[in-house]
């Protein structure tokens, strides 16, 4: 007798976002899309995205019907993945995902209702995870991160944070597998920014093929100078993810192997931190940096 | 008299607000509202300029190379290197530019269009034992067929036979986009989001392994592009036909031009690009275009009425949620008092009207294997059908460019960074006409003004109450069906509209 398929049911909701961690999902190449939506994911389990704006056949007041019935009917057992800040100024004003019985739905509201049911959520993107580009200075919309709008509202959901601007698909595809084969991921798995150690415990500087200039003193002066990117704004130093090694689209290439500085975009400082982009790190207190300067 | 309010409308980028009043079964008057402010603009203000073309390609994920070309030419302009990009640097942003016209033309048809054609569900019936279409018969079985489902109901028309091969080529679209993706980060870095391109030209040269990777993932693209895209968007033409008679629009076409053959030209109005700029209407009679007749007006937009009627050079983004008049996050931009409507269709009559013999070939071609005039074109079908040829000529032109490159030549030149300047960068989008300003003071950014396609496509009512394209094109359709509006739908999503880059 065939198993019955384990569904997990998903709601993606996208928020003060530029869908491109969306994209980004869509060119995971192994599990590939197709893999994820259509077949079973892992053997007898289903990731069902049910509510997705950007590729779901519904529209208008029978998508949000579709949102909410989850919320209502699934309570306690469907993932919410959150895209994009939420801009909470003048009473979430300036966002709205739909229209219900002529009122607009805010993105507020909506984080609100379904984070409080949700049996995990996962805050894709910087923005959803830390604010991001709409939180930069001076945040005009009051964008605040996913923490911080179930903080505000008393919401205990368990929270996975998958910052990038955008993510790598296959931290995405690799936190949905985790919660698929072993459930949810432990504290211990997750750093002091819920962001999944696997993936982000290392800064960008301890895998860097270019290590070996930086240790040398060896600095690129313009763009096209071999040498490390450091003088050119690169902000591998301070930044936690496994590009060097995972490299992006696939494997053909990724930021620092185009000769282009790392600008930061996994880190709560994005960007206002980490830029200017094109700025050397001020004030940073990098191993050997100061030893160089002081021969 | 009914009222038809979509709110979302799905499956395009961001946040779209659709309502229509229809009075015996037809469509008297519309409203186009975008949902989502964030004020990049705003946010733009006091950084260093370089910036900006990393932060406004967030502006949007679907298109930021949009934007970063748009940015990068305005840095350009506002650092005295626009006439100075060496070829390298050049043929390299348009071979990361034309790999996301690419990407994004063929997610529009398969991935945000196709499901308002192509019926899913069908495949329950499937007896055909191709592995791919038993996976996707085997998921509907499983009893949980979204996003597939809920849907309109009432209106699928394909044949059996094309509908299966329609689903399985969904499936191999998917597949499709992510290789012109991996095909841009060649050169791009990765994306979304791309390092690759910046002011004085991009971060790395070619190399010849680079030139031969791109190559063959373009021409695995081309091939997609000439066997499965076009046939299918005709074969979805033939059976739809009566949608070349929806959904007109306004009848006015602008585009700035896009794809620099030469770089030597300041002027980017008078630069020599693959499709030229200019504007035209339905009579196709081409006209040039001159960006000071642009301004963007706000009387019905969520902007301080104080700021309305602006040249962009001058523009502001003063916002006032809940301003009586206002009903969008859009602004109306106008050129000379009219709407415009700007994307593929838009670039194809242009250049159709400047007498461009391959675009004359590639319309006239599939014109005469539907039967249709040319008056035809502007419709739902008429956009579908002009984002497809379009991307069909972009790749080809991309085959050539590759061959260009001179792995020992500089893809670089240096400049000062001034503490004084203005700038302007034109360039055309996958979705149309797309223009940044930039002015700089005390080495920071003091304004930031951008312009984007669906901010023409999408706009609201102007200072004079004119209606934009897409409500243009909404009033006087007939809806057969209010509970399953398709009409007012694919209408719409012929736009593709980006409403994350029409607010910003």
């Amino acid at each position: 007798m065939a198993k019955m398929t384990q569904e997990y049911p998903v709601v993606w909701l996208q928020c003060a976002a530029c869908s491109g961690c969306a994209v980004s999902v869509l060119n995971s190449a192994s599990p590939s899309i197709k893999n994820v939506l259509v077949d079973e994911l892992l053997p007898g389990k289903h990731v069902n995205l049910r509510f997705h704006p950007t590729v779901m056949a519904a529209s208008g007041e029978m998508a949000i019907q579709v949102m909410e019935d989850m919320a209502r009917d699934l309570a306690g057992g469907y993932l919410l993945v959150v895209e994009g800040a939420i801009p909470t100024a003048m009473d979430g004003v300036y966002g709205s995902v739909g229209e219900r019985n002529g009122q607009p739905v805010s993105m507020v509201e909506c984080v609100r209702s379904l984070g409080q049911r949700a049996l995990a959520t996962i805050a894709l993107g910087t923005c959803a995870a830390f604010g991001g580009i709409p939180a930069a200075k001076p945040n005009p919309t009051g964008c605040i991160s996913v923490r911080d709008a179930f903080a505000a509202h008393g919401i205990t959901t368990p929270l996975i944070n998958v910052p990038g601007c955008p993510p790598h698909p296959d931290w995405f595809t690799g936190t949905i597998a985790h919660i698929l084969l072993q459930g949810l991921p432990s504290p211990d798995d997750l750093d002091e920014h819920l962001r999944p150690r696997i993936f982000y415990g290392q800064l960008i500087h301890e895998n860097c093929p270019r290590r070996a200039y930086f240790d040398e003193g060896k600095f690129a002066k313009k763009l096209g100078d071999e040498g490390c990117l450091y003088e050119l704004g690169c902000k591998g130093p301070i930044t936690h993810a496994d590009c060097p090694l995972r490299h992006w689209n696939n494997g053909v290439n990724w930021v620092i192997g185009n000769h282009a500085p790392c600008n930061g975009c996994v880190e709560p400082g994005f960007p206002d931190i980490t830029s200017p982009f094109y700025q050397k790190l001020q004030d940073v207190n990098i191993p050997r940096i100061g030893e160089y300067w002081q021969k | 008299m009914t009222h038809i309010v979509i709110d979302p409308i799905t499956r395009i980028e961001g946040h779209l607000k659709i309502e229509v009043v229809v009075e015996d079964g037809q469509v008297k008057d519309a409203r186009s509202s975008g949902t989502l402010f964030r004020g990049i603009e705003l946010i733009l203000r006091g950084r260093d300029p370089r910036d900006a073309q990393l932060i406004t390609q967030r502006i949007c994920g679907v298109c930021p190379i949009a934007h970063a070309m748009a940015s990068t030419l305005c840095l350009d302009s506002a650092f005295g290197t626009v006439a100075k990009i060496p070829d390298n640097g050049r043929i390299i942003r348009n071979l990361i530019f034309g790999s996301n016209f690419i990407q994004s033309h063929i997610l529009h048809f398969y991935h945000l269009t196709a499901l308002d054609y192509v019926d899913i569900a069908q495949l329950v019936n499937y007896e055909g034992g191709e592995a791919m279409l038993e996976s996707i018969k085997a998921f509907i079985g499983r009893g949980q067929p979204g996003p597939f489902l809920p849907r309109y109901e009432g209106d699928y028309r394909l044949p059996p036979k094309v509908n299966q091969q329609a689903v399985a080529h969904y499936v191999e679209a998917l597949a499709a986009r992510r290789k012109a993706h991996e095909m841009l980060a060649i050169f791009g870095g990765k994306m979304p989001h791309q390092v690759g391109i910046v002011p004085g030209g991009v971060t790395q040269g070619p190399t010849i392994d680079k030139i031969a990777a791109f190559l063959w993932r373009l021409n695995e693209l081309r091939d997609f592009i000439s066997h499965i895209y076009i046939p299918d968007v005709l074969a979805v033409a033939q059976v739809y036909s009566d949608y070349f008679e929806i959904g007109a629009g306004c009848g006015n076409f602008l585009s700035y031009g896009v794809f620099d053959l030469d770089g030597s030209e300041a002027d980017l109005t008078k630069r020599d690009r693959l499709l030229k700029g200019g504007l035209c209407s339905t009579d196709l009679v081409a006209h040039p275009l001159h960006p000071s007749k642009i301004r963007e007006e706000v009387r019905h937009s969520w902007y301080a009425d104080s700021s309305s009627g602006r040249h962009p050079s001058q523009g502001a983004t003063e916002p006032q949620p809940g301003k009586p008049g206002g009903y969008s996050w859009l602004k109306s931009p106008r050129y000379e008092g009219q709407a415009c409507e700007v994307g593929p269709l838009a670039r194809m009559l242009v250049n159709y009207a400047a007498g461009n013999a391959a675009v004359r070939e590639l319309v006239d071609s599939a014109l005469s294997t539907l039967g249709a005039p040319p008056t035809a074109l502007a419709s739902v079908l008429g956009r579908h059908a002009a984002r497809a040829l379009e991307c069909k000529l972009v790749a080809d032109a991309m085959a050539d460019w590759v061959l260009q490159l001179k792995p020992d030549a500089p893809a670089y030149v240096e400049y000062e960074l001034p503490v004084e300047a203005e700038g302007m960068g034109l360039t055309d989008a996958p979705r149309g006409a797309i223009g940044h300003w930039i002015s700089i003071k005390n080495g920071v950014i003091a304004n930031y003004q951008a312009v984007v396609p669906t901010t023409w496509n999408c706009s609201p009512r102007d200072d004079r109450d004119q209606p934009g394209p897409v409500e243009q094109a909404l009033i006087g359709t007939r809806v057969k069906d209010k509970e399953n509006p398709f009409e007012i739908v694919r209408i719409v999503r012929s736009f593709d509209p980006c409403l994350a880059c029409a607010i910003h």
